[in-house]
């Protein structure tokens, strides 16, 4: 019993008008814990309810403490029928479970109703009170901190690093239950709702159990997945990275060297890109078979598609130097420590310095999979029944989808051993549904690590290897044997150091590495693709869906590479290939930051070939594309700054490529199942890529390739954390999620026209989003995240998430950057403290006899002394915030003044504030304002310093509608649904005391739609970790007193 | 083929000005496309129809959903679902509140009735102004109204602090619900040469000298209602004109002072008698309300018209006004000093304001 958790209930405002006839609310809140619920007393006739309830006490398991939500319901108290649900509000307790974390819960929540939407706010109080638990055998894992992001968190040092984690929970989808038919809607969702909290809770305690049995303390690159498998149920999934972190305990010292991703990008600059330029190659294997459906499997079908590798390309060179001990040494340490596990993989995309040792290339797997009801092999478990009642479960062969996913990882790490490579970075897992079809999806990036942060590792030795590679180019050298390669490749060496083998081409899926030398910008290269299929069911489905598979990836591996020659780029990082099912088509989509690594070569171009050449017009026709698309080349080369300084190529023992091999494919060989084919992706040496138009494919490649609309001047973008080439951040911050749904009415298109209307949607909400954020230019759209879905015959889905974040134009030297940074900074957080300042004696001056003229004269008298001269204000702001304060502080002496003045605006005064605010003495929150929370899919924000981390935030929701038109139709439904969840994230952040999201992510985005019925249903999943930053500036100011600083902070909100 | 769904949603929430005020017109989302393109303040960034129809879109969805917002200031600030920096939400707010004086004048006065709501399509047609405006406009008229017309202190601080708006829109708006609480006449056509600044000042002019709140706005009443006592004892003023004596020696006075100094002075010997017993009469009635109502028009019939007939100019009404409120002062027998100089200061600069083509 280890654990007491304490609820209380403050306040409502804005609550909605439950009686017509009086235009008031009668409400009250139900707070309910597992079985636990009590109940606050009836707050008559308002719509700002002052409950001030008294403490409610749990006394729980922290089993429970895990998987249960605390469930706050908010009713309308009626005395002659059913009391009306007004909304709820779901707390996850995690955060409050470990010491680092959060302390407290407090503060205003909006009520949500999955039929209405939010209505009104709420101010709860929680606390949890945990004894300590020494039993061994426990089954919770509290004290273990979850992080998304997705590299060692800021304020945090790894002390070793232990390796994967991964669990899955399954069960019912209540929304497929019979007495789905029964009741309300809003009743299937609020059990959807609850169900899935329960599940993720359950998911992370035991994943957390996991990672105490490793001796670990955290879990890094937490991606929590949901399946909605429908009929067969639904499946809650995550993986992540077990590690040992440490509190870095002056966390005002300059970050150490241990972590490389220094929240400030300026310093990178440091490490500026030195250029050197050479050649380089693409290739990939079809290697895995198509497994026949295992005997075990009670599901009848189950495929596996060939994977591709994604490495260096060109033809095969041999000659080894020194480095080739010294590796086979290091493979050997580094396997012993590897090879204890199972699964070498690690969710992290970027890493410590030093950990990273080399790259081999992007390695994936998929599978296709026919979906059966799932078995829940925790139904035997005593927890199950808290689920739900079913009776419906048989304790039957527990074949579950475990066993697919080991599959799929145990193809991976074969590839990455083909490779030469002993483990699994950048891993990630999806999947996509489509009726009973499903794809599994797995990918990463092949690497070498050295064993620095792992167990029984050699140090010294480590230490030796490090000097023989510089930390600029290192991690590109290949880390398979030249003698002994998987594949032909093109093998350069080194550009920066001479001494070891390069790759012509690198595809990654994880960050660019922060010590990795560039030549001049990145760029967003996405490679879009559409394949009807003919409609199918069950096994044919899946066979016909398993035999476009190759082609899709082949297609969009191609459109990939040319994209990257086109910009004269020579690498890939952050690659995402989503593949999509739909009843009648497959979308591929494949995302990744192009740059141009300094060691590679340099690619070559692109060259167009006519298969008849007879024809004059044609001939003429092939150069001028050729024009086009050198012309294009020599833009994009000044646009990224890609101008490597020219070095004499030596292209070593590589023998020359057969010219049929050039841009040939086996194409009759990626389709043969069962046995190991190796599909040539190698399109020839440098400049050798020859594009032949004859081919319909060609045609369509050089379309998209020229269709690519450039991004207008001032806009980068990127699908990684940070743009290489850009360092100077400004605060300016804007994150944003934007989704379309493309109707086909045209059932009879092609593939070619179904693939330009896909290339349309992207590019035209590309266009869209630059035009939406004008204003923030220069500013660059950082971790574009696309995600594709096909939710109905027709319908073609594209969500994205993404932050725009400004930069200063001017790439002076450091100094003068830094310095202007500063006062940039400067200037945004002043201007803060104007409107804290004020807010705060308005608050204050209600409960002070003096007048508010006093305080007005002390806020004048304050803000000059607290403004340096030199700042620039943007006048207008400043005015109107500082006008609007005012207003403010009059107002409150009005009320004060006038003793009977009673409107029904009055009540709505920010009295509520001012209790929560007595009631927590560390955190003060202006009364009446909001406090701003940014929200970025970064696991950083610019200029700041993470100085705490607060808990993980993983919410899902359901939103429904039986009045679609009346809200705005299917635009105006989901706008204001995605406003509702980022409002309540933003809510549940700042009840933490925090300040921002980083490493945010929607998941989930499910919409389904009848507007016949005026209906519509949405899903939405998000996570990312809470966090309070405070901004460098104000960090060199204040000395190290973490409490004092932390708030600070949190009582400083700013805008952007 | 067509876009089914098409949304943009910012942590912080874009608002694009140009698109706000093109909204709060009452375009609808194709007319403001056009004009966007037509404008063609989108200058380098070349973006096609579709772009900016999408962009329309977004930002008139937002729009919509804020507007609920918007009916209760104050809650703006601290409401959760939209994450709107302050200097942004000041600027909505304010926008949102701005009218057309054109539209102002034509209700002003008028009961703020569903009777009058009706007739907002002959307003609409007849200002030029999009319907869709004119409801925005009079639905703020009638929330403010309903807002302060209980409330005590200040009209115009009241408004300011339960709608934050500027001094200047707080003022006009306490114009309006003014008028519109004393149902002052001025869509006579006589009145019609007016715009609504005239009115404006002239009710500020009222508030601040002929209320309650004008001479103790500690006083538990409001500022929205004239002085009943002080509208009571304007009737003591008729003294002077129906004291021979007295508005004899008033007239003289008068004379002398502007001998020489305005051109119409012969006009004004001649005149003098009616002219102050216009306003003298004026003031004795106000304690009717339906006087009350009249005080424009009667200002305008009584007194402004004549003078206009006989082409005074500014200057000559300037002076006349000012010497004719001072010399009273100056009778040895006139004993309401107080409240003529209350009257006189109000209906002087009423005048001079109204007095135009």
């Amino acid at each position: 019993m280890p654990g007491k958790l304490k609820a209380k209930i403050v306040a409502g405002r804005h609550l909605p008008v439950m009686d017509r006839a009086s235009d008031l609310t009668d409400a009250f809140v139900e707070v309910k814990f597992g079985n636990t619920t009590f109940k606050t007393d009836v707050y008559p006739k308002s719509l700002n309810p002052q409950w001030n309830s008294e403490w409610f006490k749990f006394e729980v398991d922290d089993e429970d403490l895990q998987d249960e939500p605390l469930q706050i319901t908010v009713l309308d108290h009626d005395t002659y029928s059913a009391n009306d649900a007004i909304g709820k509000v779901y707390i996850d307790i995690d955060p409050l479970l470990s010491s680092e974390a959060a302390t407290v819960i407090s503060g205003w929540f909006p009520i949500y109703d999955t039929i209405h939407g939010i209505r009104g706010e709420i101010n709860v109080l929680v606390k949890v009170d945990l004894f300590n638990d020494l039993n061994r055998f426990r089954q919770s894992s509290c004290g273990v901190k979850f992080f998304c992001t997705t590299s060692i968190p800021r304020c945090y040092r790894a002390v070793m690093v232990h390796g994967f984690v991964e669990e899955l929970v399954v069960n019912e989808d209540p929304e497929y239950q019979w007495i789905d038919r029964i009741r309300t809607p809003r009743a299937s969702n609020e059990a959807r709702q609850r169900l899935i909290s329960l599940m993720s809770g359950e998911l992370q305690r035991k994943i957390g159990l996991k990672v105490l049995e490793m001796g670990g303390n955290a879990v890094v690159g937490y991606l929590q997945c949901f399946d909605l498998e429908g009929e067969s149920g639904l499946v809650v999934r995550a993986i992540g990275t077990a590690c040992t972190l440490d509190k870095i305990s002056n966390t005002y010292a300059p970050a150490s060297a241990i972590n490389p991703c220094n929240s400030s990008p300026s310093k990178d600059t440091k490490d500026s890109p030195q250029a050197v330029p050479s050649a380089l190659g693409c290739r990939s294997t079809h290697s895995s078979p198509v497994h026949s459906a295992s005997s075990r499997l009670s599901q009848g079908f189950s495929v596996s598609v060939p994977t591709l590798l994604f490495a260096g390309m060109g033809s095969g060179g041999s000659a080894g130097k020194e480095a080739g001990p010294l590796k086979a040494l290091l493979r050997q340490q580094t396997q012993s420590a590897l090879e204890q596990r199972e699964f070498p993989f690690f969710t992290l995309t970027s890493f410590p310095a030093g950990f990273l040792l080399h790259v081999g290339g992007v390695v994936s797997a998929r599978s296709v999979k026919l979906l059966d009801r799932i078995h829940n092999p925790a139904l035997g478990n005593t927890r199950s029944y808290k689920l739900l009642d079913w009776n419906s479960f048989t304790a039957d062969e527990p074949e579950t989808r475990d066993a697919w996913w080991e599959e799929i990882r145990q193809e991976i790490k074969s590839h990455a051993k083909a490779l030469g490579c002993h483990a699994v970075v950048g891993y990630s897992e999806s999947t996509s549904i489509c009726e009973e079809v499903c794809i599994l999806s797995a990918s990463g990036t092949a690497a070498v690590l050295s064993s620095r942060f792992m167990q029984d590792g050699a140090l010294d030795m480590d230490h030796r290897f490090e000097d023989l590679a510089p930390p600029g180019c290192g991690f590109c050298h290949i880390p398979y044997d030249e003698l002994n390669m998987p594949f032909p490749a093109q093998l350069t060496y080194c550009h920066c150091c001479r001494r070891f083998k390069v790759p012509d081409v690198l595809f990654t899926t994880i960050d660019l590495p922060t010590e990795a030398n560039v030549t001049g910008k990145g760029c967003l290269i996405q490679a879009r693709l559409c394949r009807t299929k003919k409609k199918a069911q069950g096994e044919g489905n899946a066979t016909a869906i398993s035999n476009l598979l190759p082609f899709l990836e082949y297609e969009l591996h191609t459109q990939l590479m040319n994209k990257l020659k086109l910009r004269s780029m020579n690498a890939l990082f952050g690659l995402r290939i989503q593949i999509s099912i739909g009843e009648n088509m497959l979308l591929g989509l494949a995302s990744a930051t192009g740059v141009y690594l300094t060691p590679l070569p340099s690619p070559g171009g692109i060259q167009i070939a006519g298969k008849t050449p007879s024809d004059i017009t044609y001939e003429q026709h092939i150069s001028n594309m050729q024009k086009k698309i050198n012309d294009t080349i020599a833009k994009n080369k000044e646009l990224y700054e890609v101008n490597p300084p020219e070095l004499v190529e030596e292209v070593i023992g590589s023998p020359i490529p057969e010219p049929r091999q050039r841009s040939r494919l086996f194409r009759s060989h990626s389709e043969s199942s069962d046995e190991v084919s190796e599909l040539d992706l190698s399109h020839g040496k440098k400049d050798a890529f020859v594009l032949e138009i004859d081919d319909t494919d060609a045609v369509e490649d050089i379309h998209s390739l020229l269709t690519d609309a450039p991004t207008p001047p001032g806009f980068y973008s990127c699908n990684t954390e940070i743009m290489p080439g850009i360092y100077n951040w400004t605060s300016a911050l804007q994150m944003f999620t934007s989704v379309r749904v493309f109707r086909l009415s045209n059932v009879n298109l092609t593939n070619q026209g179904l693939n330009k209307v896909f290339n349309d949607l992207c590019e035209n909400l590309l266009k869209s989003l630059y035009f939406k954020l004008r204003s923030m230019v220069p500013c660059c759209l950082c971790h574009l995240n696309f995600t594709v879905a096909v939710p109905e015959d027709e319908l073609i889905q594209v969500a994205v998430t993404a932050v725009a974040m400004s930069f200063d134009k001017e790439q002076t030297l450091e100094n003068g950057r830094q310095s202007c940074d500063k006062t940039l900074m400067k200037a945004i957080t002043e201007n803060e403290e104007q409107l804290q300042f004020p807010l705060e004696l308005t608050a204050e001056s209600s409960s002070n006899p003096l007048s508010s003229a006093k305080g007005l004269s002390e806020v004048s008298g304050a803000l000059p002394s607290a403004r340096a001269p030199s700042v620039d204000y943007s006048s207008f702001t400043d005015r109107c915030s500082s006008w609007i304060e005012q207003l403010r502080l009059k107002a409150h002496t009005i009320r004060r003044g006038s003793i009977k003045t009673m409107s029904s605006l009055e009540k709505a005064s920010p009295l509520p504030e001012g209790r929560s605010r007595s009631l927590r003495s560390n955190r003060s929150y202006a009364g009446g304002s909001v406090a701003v929370v940014k929200m970025t899919p970064l696991s950083f924000i610019p200029g700041t310093k993470i100085i705490k981390y607060l808990g993980i935030i993983n919410m899902f929701f359901i939103r429904e509608t039986t009045s679609l038109r009346e809200e705005g139709g299917v635009s105006g439904f989901l706008h204001s649904f995605i406003a509702e969840v980022f409002a309540m994230v933003r809510a549940h952040v700042a009840a933490l005391g925090g300040n921002a999201v980083v490493s945010y992510s929607m998941k989930e985005c499910v919409f389904m739609e009848n507007p016949n019925k005026n209906q519509a249903q949405c899903l939405i999943n998000v996570s990312g970790d809470a966090v309070i930053f405070v901004r460098e500036s104000e960090l060199e100011a204040t000395p190290p007193q973490p409490q004092s600083a932390s708030t600070q902070t949190s009582s400083s909100g700013e805008g952007t | 083929m067509t876009m089914e769904l098409d949304v943009f949603v910012g942590n912080t929430t874009i608002i694009d000005e140009e698109v706000y005020q093109l909204w709060l017109d009452g375009f609808s989302v194709a007319d403001a496309v056009k004009m966007r393109l037509e404008n063609g303040a989108l200058g380098e960034c070349e973006v096609s129809g579709e772009v900016l129809h999408s962009d329309t879109m977004d930002q008139y969805r937002t729009f919509q959903m804020c507007e609920r917002l918007l009916h209760c200031p104050s809650k703006l600030a601290n409401q959760l679902l939209f994450q709107i920096p302050a200097h942004h939400q000041a600027m909505l707010i304010e926008r949102y509140y701005e009218f057309d004086h054109m539209f102002a004048r034509e209700v002003l006065g008028k009961k703020l009735s569903k009777g009058t709501k009706k007739d907002l399509d002959d307003i609409s047609s007849k200002t030029g102004i999009a319907l869709k405006s004119c409801r925005r406009q009079f639905d703020n008229f009638k929330r403010v109204f309903k807002v302060v017309e209980e409330l005590k202190g200040p009209l115009a601080e009241n408004v300011q602090h339960h709608f934050l708006l500027s001094d200047l829109l707080a003022k006009d708006y306490a114009a309006v619900v003014f008028f519109a609480n004393s149902r002052f006449e001025t869509g006579k056509k006589k009145l019609q040469y007016l715009s609504f600044q005239d009115f404006a000042f002239c009710a500020c002019q009222l508030i601040s000298y002929w209320t309650v709140g004008a001479v103790d706005n500690m006083m538990d009443d409001m500022d929205v209602d004239l002085e009943k006592e002080f509208l009571h004892d304007l009737k003591d003023l008729k003294v002077l004109v129906n004291d021979k004596d007295m508005l004899d020696q008033h007239k003289s006075l008068v004379c002398s002072q502007l001998r020489g100094r305005i051109r119409v002075f012969t006009e004004m010997e001649a005149n003098f008698k009616n002219l102050s017993r216009a306003l003298i009469n004026i003031a004795s009635k106000l304690t009717n309300t339906k006087d009350v109502r009249d005080l424009f028009i009667d200002l305008v019939e009584k007194f402004i018209e004549p003078c206009r007939s006989d082409k005074w100019t500014a200057g000559d009404l300037t002076l006349f006004l000012t010497h004719y409120t001072s010399t009273a002062s100056t009778l040895e027998t006139f004993r309401y000093q107080v409240i003529w100089e209350r009257y006189m200061g109000v209906v002087k600069s009423c005048i001079l304001k109204m007095y135009h083509d």
